[in-house]
Parts: structure tokens; C-alpha cells; sequence
């Protein structure tokens, strides 16, 4: 390649890279090939698409030198449908209502008992390896939704960006766990399983869940929702008492 | 498919709207789930309208994550200082919130069966 094609080249990548298509376009490709991945080996576990996906993108990134900014530019468009996302989990809920009807005494006891041992349990650990505050209040709400758990994070005096890390990372390792967890547990039940991964890992446990069973997809979502408001309330109540 | 969108950003809209209103932490789109709950179960044509559409964004609900997921990877200095004990600590949390919240689930209807079950009377 003379050097004129390099010139040119460059050019139009400089032209590309400052739209928000070619980060867009990455983005669905990267999760596309995480997804086929995922299906070939049957939905193992460790073959997450949401790890796979964004390994892809992060060795384009490196490999450009772009910055996150750069890439979100594109990226917010599927970020972005998160919400509606949120919205369509009310289909579901209509058409298995009786199915969620049955098993309501289930959901509110296992909802405060998960919901108490995620932040609880996150605490001691943290105290006991002697991490200083600010990390620990970063860490505390890790088991909800990003919006929620830095709003938490930062009244108790985390930094939200920190917490938006440990929550991803929280998603990703829940996800990670859940199938061969309950399979050790001998639990079988959809509803169960999904209601687990949904408390522990909000929206990346229940994304896994949808892929696995769409049962424990929805248990998973009404987990998470209700989970983001127990905690809201509990953390307060638990750093009150120590 | 417009239909269903547009009912979809509408909930999540008038969602977001209530939540700014009544200041309570719920979020835009949850409180737009609910409504769209509501809807539904009262109007089965409706249902059946974003049923397709809702579908679709829940089995690629991994897609939606991904931009969140690289940027854990561009922040992973994050873990630098406390590698460790940060790992650890949400291991360990993670799995153990796992374990309690579906052992208490199954354990709850071990003790209580749900109705159905109750139904077959089971002895």
C-alpha cells in the first residue's frame, strides 16, 4: 500500500470514527458474535455474551486508541433502550400473573432476605479486609441497578462512578454463578432460580435468566425492580445500625 | 411494530414524568412497567399488539448491557489498589445473596405451598 491509500484511509477513518454509527454498528456486530458464541456451547455459563461482547469492543477500542466518550457517543443508542427494555417486562407479568400470583408469599420473603444478605454481607466483607469508607458505601447498594445503587452510594458517601463499576461487575459475576450454583443446589424451579439472579445481579442476572428460561427471565426482572426498592429503604435502616 | 414502540417510550415517558412528580425514587421506567401492566391486563388487544416487540428487547436484554460492560473494562483500574479484597467481597456477596435468596424462596413453599399445589392436595 503506497502511502497515498494510507492517507486516504486515515481520513475516512477520522470521518467514521466521529460518528456515532460506526460505534453503534461495533457495538450490535460485538454482541452478534458474543451471541453466536453463546448459542454454540448451549448458553454455557462462562460464555457470557455481555463478557464476550464487550471484550470485542474493548480491543477495538485499544487497538483505535478511543476514548469512552468517543465510543458512548455511538453506544448510548443501545444503551439507551434499557428503558423501554424495563417497560416490556410488564408483557410478561400480564400474561404469567397467575403463575406470579402463586408464588407472591415466596417473592416477599425471599425479596427481604436477599436484599438484607446482598447489602449485609458486601459490608462485613468489606470491614473485615479494612477498605477504607468511601469504598465500602461504594460497594454496599452493588446488587441493583445502576441509577439507584449510586443514588445510594453517594447519600452514605461512595462515589457513584466507583459503584457503577462494582455494580457491573456485581451483574457480570452473578450471571457467571447462577447456573452452576443452583444446579449444585439441586433447585430446579424457573421461578426460583431467576428470582435468585435477579436479587444478587439486577439486569445482567436477568438478561441470563431470559436467555436460559423465560419463566426465570421474568421472576428475575420483578426481583430486580422490587429489589431496588427494598434496598433503597433497608440500606438507610442498616447504616443506622452500625 | 410502530404501534408497539410507540406504546413502549410512551409508558416509559408518562413513567418518567410520574417519577419526577412524585419524587420517589421509583424509576421513570418501572413506574412506566406498571402502568403498561395495567393496560394490558385490561385490554388483551393490546397485550397481543407489543407482545412481539417486548419479546425481542427481552432475549437481547444482554445487547442493552454491553456499553455498561466496556466500560467496567476501560475503568478496571478501579480494582488496581484493592484487587483482592474487591473481588472477594463481591464474590463472596454475590454467591452467598444467591444462596439465601433461593433457599428462602423454595423453603417458603416447602412450608406453604402455593395454592395450586394445595389444589391437587398433595399429602
Amino acid at each position: 500500500m503506497d502511502s497515498f491509500d494510507v492517507a486516504e484511509f486515515l481520513e475516512l477513518w477520522v470521518f467514521l470514527e466521529a460518528t456515532p454509527l460506526l460505534w453503534l454498528t461495533i457495538t450490535v456486530v460485538a454482541y452478534a458474535i458474543g451471541d453466536s458464541l453463546s448459542k454454540a456451547v448451549n448458553r454455557h455459563p462462562l460464555a457470557n455474551p455481555v463478557i464476550l461482547a464487550a471484550g470485542v469492543v474493548a480491543i477495538v477500542l485499544v487497538a483505535t486508541s478511543t476514548s469512552y466518550t468517543t465510543y458512548f457517543s455511538g453506544a448510548q443508542f443501545v444503551h439507551f433502550m434499557l428503558g423501554p427494555a424495563t417497560v416490556s417486562l410488564a408483557i410478561p407479568l400480564v400474561t404469567n400473573w397467575p403463575e406470579v400470583r402463586r408464588h407472591a408469599l415466596a417473592i416477599v420473603f425471599a425479596l427481604f432476605a436477599g436484599a438484607a444478605t446482598a447489602i449485609s454481607s458486601v459490608y462485613v466483607m468489606a470491614v473485615l479486609f479494612g477498605l477504607d469508607s468511601t469504598l465500602i458505601w461504594s460497594l454496599v447498594p452493588k446488587s441493583v441497578t445502576t441509577p439507584i445503587a449510586m443514588g445510594i452510594s453517594v447519600e452514605f458517601g461512595g462515589i457513584a462512578s466507583l459503584t457503577a463499576v462494582f455494580v457491573i461487575a456485581t451483574g457480570i459475576l452473578g450471571a457467571v454463578m447462577v447456573t452452576p450454583l443452583m444446579n449444585v443446589m439441586r433447585i430446579k424451579e424457573p421461578a426460583a432460580r431467576g428470582f435468585a439472579v435477579g436479587i444478587a445481579a439486577h439486569g445482567i442476572g436477568t438478561a441470563r435468566a431470559f436467555q436460559v428460561n423465560p419463566v426465570a427471565g421474568l421472576f428475575a426482572g420483578i426481583a430486580m425492580a422490587l429489589n431496588g426498592l427494598v434496598t433503597a429503604l433497608l440500606v438507610p435502616i442498616i447504616a443506622g445500625l452500625v | 411494530m410502530i404501534h408497539a414502540i410507540a406504546i413502549l417510550l410512551a409508558m416509559q415517558l408518562v413513567g418518567e414524568g410520574l417519577a419526577r412528580l412524585t419524587g420517589l425514587g421509583i424509576p421513570g421506567p418501572v413506574i412506566g412497567r406498571v402502568l403498561l401492566a395495567v393496560l394490558a391486563a385490561l385490554s388483551p388487544k393490546l397485550r397481543k399488539l407489543v407482545e412481539p416487540v417486548a419479546t425481542t428487547l427481552l432475549g437481547h436484554l444482554s445487547l442493552l448491557f454491553v456499553p455498561a460492560a466496556v466500560g467496567l473494562i476501560q475503568h478496571l483500574d478501579v480494582f488496581a489498589s484493592d484487587f483482592w479484597p474487591l473481588i472477594a467481597a463481591l464474590s463472596v456477596s454475590t454467591l452467598l445473596t444467591l444462596i439465601v435468596t433461593a433457599l428462602v424462596f423454595i423453603g417458603v413453599e416447602r412450608v406453604l405451598p402455593p395454592a395450586e399445589a394445595a389444589g391437587k392436595e398433595q399429602s
